[in-house]
């Protein structure tokens, strides 16, 4: 899959992407800055995670997104056309889950999903029982369909409103922490769901504090800290691009770290009996060889690559801790 | 956008579903009833006491000879109160209640235009409030039919028309006092957008008509009465005379659609720049 690689700060809108912020910058009117110059671009086909600990501006993002808040500086664009401008044509191709779902609750589910779909105007009114049945059905929510919301359990909320972001085929979804309040089985469900979207084709913007979800479903991440983005890009070039780290051991370890400093290494320090050094654009093969040259007894050669969490960690500071 | 594409074709789905949301909603049922109890109560009133020696209501005494007088004696009795308050809980409830629940990020995200969701919500309203208006009336007919009977209509101006043009009379009574009430209509929808809580909405809406009332009533200010919007209320009484003295009823219509305007002005102007973050 060719995917256009997102940079932030390029000019240039990418070739495809179906999400795309430039300088996205919300301040409210206390002049707390919820979301700071933004640069989100989201490739077409992408399963884009958001990731970022509660407050980062996740949910102040989607919200400008969509046209419910207006941005205080910056620009955004869905499916190539401008937001809010072109919301009347874009947003129908746009399912959307926002800050959990919300029905109303003397209501039932399906007469929820009737509502829903009666407020977009350029679904054909002739289908929409068929179309509210068959988002019930992908959900798993047909024989709860008849039942008044207040009495669903909060998962089955969370699925009616999956539903609803589901009433037609779209082109982009933008799920707000689309697992919270499932259960273990119902957060699997709703995970194989999105894959099975993504596979159909349509583009996935999931906003979540979950690692482990981006790690299981995503192809795609942007890691906000306190309204900042700070990395963006494929997965696996995200998790990549911080540094690895080169650990040896030895029973001489400043020999073997004077060999790494030699070859150009930076961050090189001996930690007790082993020497370490940020990886960088070496290759592991060649210090070993180069390290047994230079006779350094190595027992044990590492290369320490950070795991989505030490990467969410490093970028985010104090990780899961509210930062205001 | 133009006004006549404010509401197209296309929007009459959300206009429906948003008339069965207002018109099943078991606490607007509710109060329906409680607006069909004021004729039953005061019909049965009369009948057991019989009319009285002349203090109340003009029509009061004369619901004894004809059932018909239920009908504007039952409105005279809802219009400063009940009728209002009614509207007052619907339309505060309008947006605030969307907001409150979280579905106005939905159907804004649907999308429905802010503008079209204004005019969609106010629709609703105006409907709401000519059900209950003619509920009462409705009731009015019905009760006063089966505990005096219906007969010619003697006029306030004393002419005497029968039965069918009567019934035109009082269906056009019914419609102005609705017209009347499309005011609080339009206030409730501007104050709807203002906060995320509907009771207070609803309060506010319901305290501002009866201020209004109240500065009605006092004397002194009476350079201003004319320009109040509960002033006309009860010139319907104008349809009831031969002829019909047109003057007051389109002064009370006029002074409604402006009011409509400004408020309606005032909701479209929050509401276009609101940020939504319930």
């Amino acid at each position: 899959m060719s995917l256009t690689e997102a940079r932030p700060h390029s000019t240039a809108v990418g070739m495809g992407a179906q999400l795309v912020t430039r300088g996205l910058t919300k301040r409210f009117r206390g002049g707390q800055v919820a979301v700071d110059d933004l640069d989100l671009e989201v490739p077409a086909g992408a399963v884009y995670g958001f990731l970022g600990p509660n407050g980062s501006g996740k949910t102040t993002t989607i919200r400008m997104l969509l046209g419910l808040v207006a941005p205080t500086a910056g620009r955004s664009w869905l499916l190539g056309q401008p937001m809010p401008g072109a919301a009347a044509s874009v947003l129908p191709r746009v399912g959307s889950l926002v800050e959990g779902p919300a029905f109303h609750p003397y209501l039932s589910g399906r007469d929820n999903l009737r509502r829903a779909d009666a407020a977009d105007r350029t679904a054909e009114a002739s289908s929409s029982a068929r179309r509210v049945d068959t988002a019930l059905e992908r959900v798993g929510l047909a024989n709860a369909a008849g039942k008044r919301y207040r009495v669903y359990s909060l998962g089955m909320r969370q699925r009616l409103g999956l539903a609803a972001a589901m009433l037609r085929p779209r082109d982009l979804l933008v799920l707000d922490e689309p697992t919270n309040g499932l259960d273990p089985q119902g957060t699997r469900e709703v995970r194989s769901l999105v894959r099975e979207l993504a596979a159909e084709g349509t583009t996935v913007f999931v906003s979540t504090h979950l690692l482990a979800e981006v790690e299981q479903i995503c192809s795609h991440v942007g890691v906000m800290s306190v309204g900042r983005l700070v990395a963006q890009g494929p997965l696996a070039e995200v998790t990549g691009a911080t540094a690895s780290r080169v650990r040896v051991h030895s029973r001489q370890p400043g020999d073997a770290a004077a060999v790494l400093h030699r070859l150009g290494l930076t961050g090189v320090a001996v930690e007790g009996d082993r020497a370490v050094a940020d990886l960088g654009a070496a290759v592991p093969e060649q210090l070993v060889a180069a390290l047994v040259r230079a006779d350094v007894a190595v027992e044990q050669f590492v290369v320490d690559s950070p795991t989505l969490e030490d990467l969410f960690v490093a970028l985010t500071g104090e990780g899961f801790d509210v930062e205001r | 956008m133009s006004s006549a594409d404010l509401l197209s074709r296309n929007d009459l789905r959300l206009v429906r579903s948003e008339l069965r949301l207002v018109l099943t909603r078991r606490r607007n049922i509710a109060m329906l009833v409680v607006l069909a109890l004021a004729p039953t109560l005061i019909g049965v009133a009369i009948k057991l006491s019989g009319p009285g020696d002349g203090e109340g209501p003009s029509f009061l005494a004369s619901i004894t000879e004809n059932g018909l007088f239920l009908v504007f004696t039952a409105l005279v009795a809802t219009l400063p109160v009940f009728l209002p308050l009614a509207v007052s809980v619907v339309s505060g409830e309008s947006v605030a209640g969307e907001a409150s629940t979280g579905t106005l990020r939905y159907l804004l995200a649907a999308p429905v235009h802010r503008t079209r969701l204004l005019a969609v919500k106010l629709v609703a309203i105006v409907v709401y409030a000519l059900v209950a208006t003619l509920t009462v009336a409705a009731v009015g007919l019905i009760v006063g039919g089966v505990l005096f009977g219906l007969g010619d209509l003697t006029l306030l101006s004393g002419t005497t028309i029968g039965v069918g043009p009567a019934l035109v009379r009082a269906l056009l009574v019914a419609l102005y006092v609705a017209a009347m009430l499309t005011t609080v209509a339009a206030l409730g929808l501007f104050v709807s957008t203002l906060t995320e809580v509907p009771l207070a909405a609803m309060s506010a809406t319901a305290i501002t008509v009866v201020v209004v009332e109240i500065l009605d009533a006092v004397p002194q200010l009476s350079a201003v009465h004319d320009w109040l919007f509960t002033h006309d209320w009860l010139a319907f009484g104008e349809l009831l005379r031969d002829p019909v003295s047109v003057g007051p009823l389109l002064h009370g219509l006029a002074v409604q659609a402006g009011y409509v305007a400004v408020f309606s002005a005032l909701a479209w102007a929050r509401m276009a720049t609101k940020d939504v973050t319930s």
